[in-house]
């Protein structure tokens, strides 16, 4: 199961970007200067993130060395270890849903502090590919065409957040654990 | 009554900082406090500028899937499961192709480029739909797809384990895959569900 899973994730993006650069020629897209346009935007994203970055990183670097995450552990340790969720990834299964650019610090957090290759790690990366920033699409899609109902869209989006995260910790444990 | 994300992130950054800040003052570690402070900026800081590479490659070869056309092929293969999941958008009406189009970007997980096209999608929704401050089942069904984003290439997260040393950063690429579609998988469920509770609420 591990080979495959291996196989998939080296081939998927050498041949994406193989297939997109065929299609594009074939289509008679001018590739490079296309290339070059898009690729300018990827300082001023990265840069725009700096602020969400040391936010968060400040914010959870306070909680943690202060011992308040141990405390806040120890507290909801009874429930997590029965659904067997590791407790370090608490923080950002809370963050998800409201913050996208605030969840991808916490998942940076976690990578650094455990490495990108450790379960945590791994288990973290998964989750943060596994649902989108429920709150921030609510918000955007409905405000912009001013829907003050929005039904049982929370509910769903909340429940499919915490249905992606499980799946993140089992698939992670069953494929890398 | 749609709550804001930008309310609850607030409370969220408070929680963590207040509840460390009185924490530490208990158990004498304040001295400490700057240090942590100033030591967690400067990583965010490089954090954020090691995703530069990746971006700028990434975000070009999205811009050539963009102008290639790439998308319309997906679309096409995407139709019949659109037509499943909006029985109440005729399938000519321009809502359909909006949202076709938003559901092909999510998957090849373009991420912002996605958003004016759901957008897009929302205003057609909008002009369908008889009751202009409530949200009608497609629309919900619609952002329960949005909300859990089917997504085959996560790219901020592959970023990011790169930009942290990974040996391998699209190990997660099976996995995310796996997770994703239960939680649309969940988010498809429900949506049918809740739509079905309310239809025969509605109803009585």
């Amino acid at each position: 199961m591990i080979s495959v899973f291996a196989t998939i994730s080296a081939w998927a993006i050498p041949t994406l970007v193989t297939l997109v650069m065929v299609y594009a020629s074939w289509k008679r897209i001018p590739i490079f200067d296309t290339f070059i346009e898009g690729g300018k935007e990827g300082f001023s994203i990265a840069i725009s993130l700096i602020p969400y970055m040391v936010a968060m990183l400040v914010a959870i670097g306070i909680f943690r060395e202060s011992g308040a995450f141990d405390l806040f552990v120890s507290l909801i340790d009874p429930v997590t270890s029965l659904v067997g969720i590791p407790n370090e990834v608490l923080p950002l299964a809370i963050m998800r849903p409201i913050s996208g650019n605030g969840a991808l610090a916490l998942s940076a957090e976690i990578m650094q502090r455990y490495g990108p290759d450790s379960l945590l790690g791994l288990i973290s990366s998964t989750m943060q590919g596994s649902t989108d920033t429920t709150f921030y699409v609510l918000t955007v899609y409905f405000g912009s065409v001013g829907i003050r109902r929005a039904k049982y869209s929370l509910t769903v989006g909340l429940l499919s957040d915490i249905a992606g995260f499980l799946a993140a910790v089992l698939v992670c444990k069953w494929v890398f654990g | 009554m749609v709550k804001g994300g930008g309310e609850v992130i607030n409370k969220f950054w408070l929680i963590f900082i207040l509840s460390g800040m009185i924490i530490a003052a208990v158990t004498g570690k304040m001295g400490s406090m700057t240090q942590v402070i100033l030591d967690n900026a400067e990583r965010g800081v490089s954090v954020a500028l090691g995703l530069v590479a990746i971006l700028t490659f990434w975000l070009g070869i999205m811009k050539i899937i963009e102008k290639s056309g790439l998308l319309r092929l997906l679309v096409r293969g995407l139709r019949p499961v659109a037509k499943f999941l909006f029985p109440s958008v005729p399938l000519e009406h321009p809502a359909m192709s909006s949202i076709l189009m938003t559901m092909s970007a999510d998957i090849m997980g373009m991420g912002s480029a996605a958003t004016p096209m759901g957008l897009q999608a929302m205003k057609h929704l909008q002009e369908l739909n008889p009751d202009k401050k409530t949200a009608s089942p497609a629309m919900c069904t619609f952002l329960a797809l949005n909300t859990s984003s089917i997504t085959l290439i996560p790219t901020s997260v592959i970023a990011l384990r790169a930009a942290s040393g990974s040996l391998n950063p699209t190990m997660i690429v099976p996995t995310a895959i796996v997770a994703t579609c239960c939680s649309t998988a969940v988010a498809i469920g429900f949506d049918r569900l809740f739509r079905f509770l309310n239809a025969r609420r509605n109803g009585k």
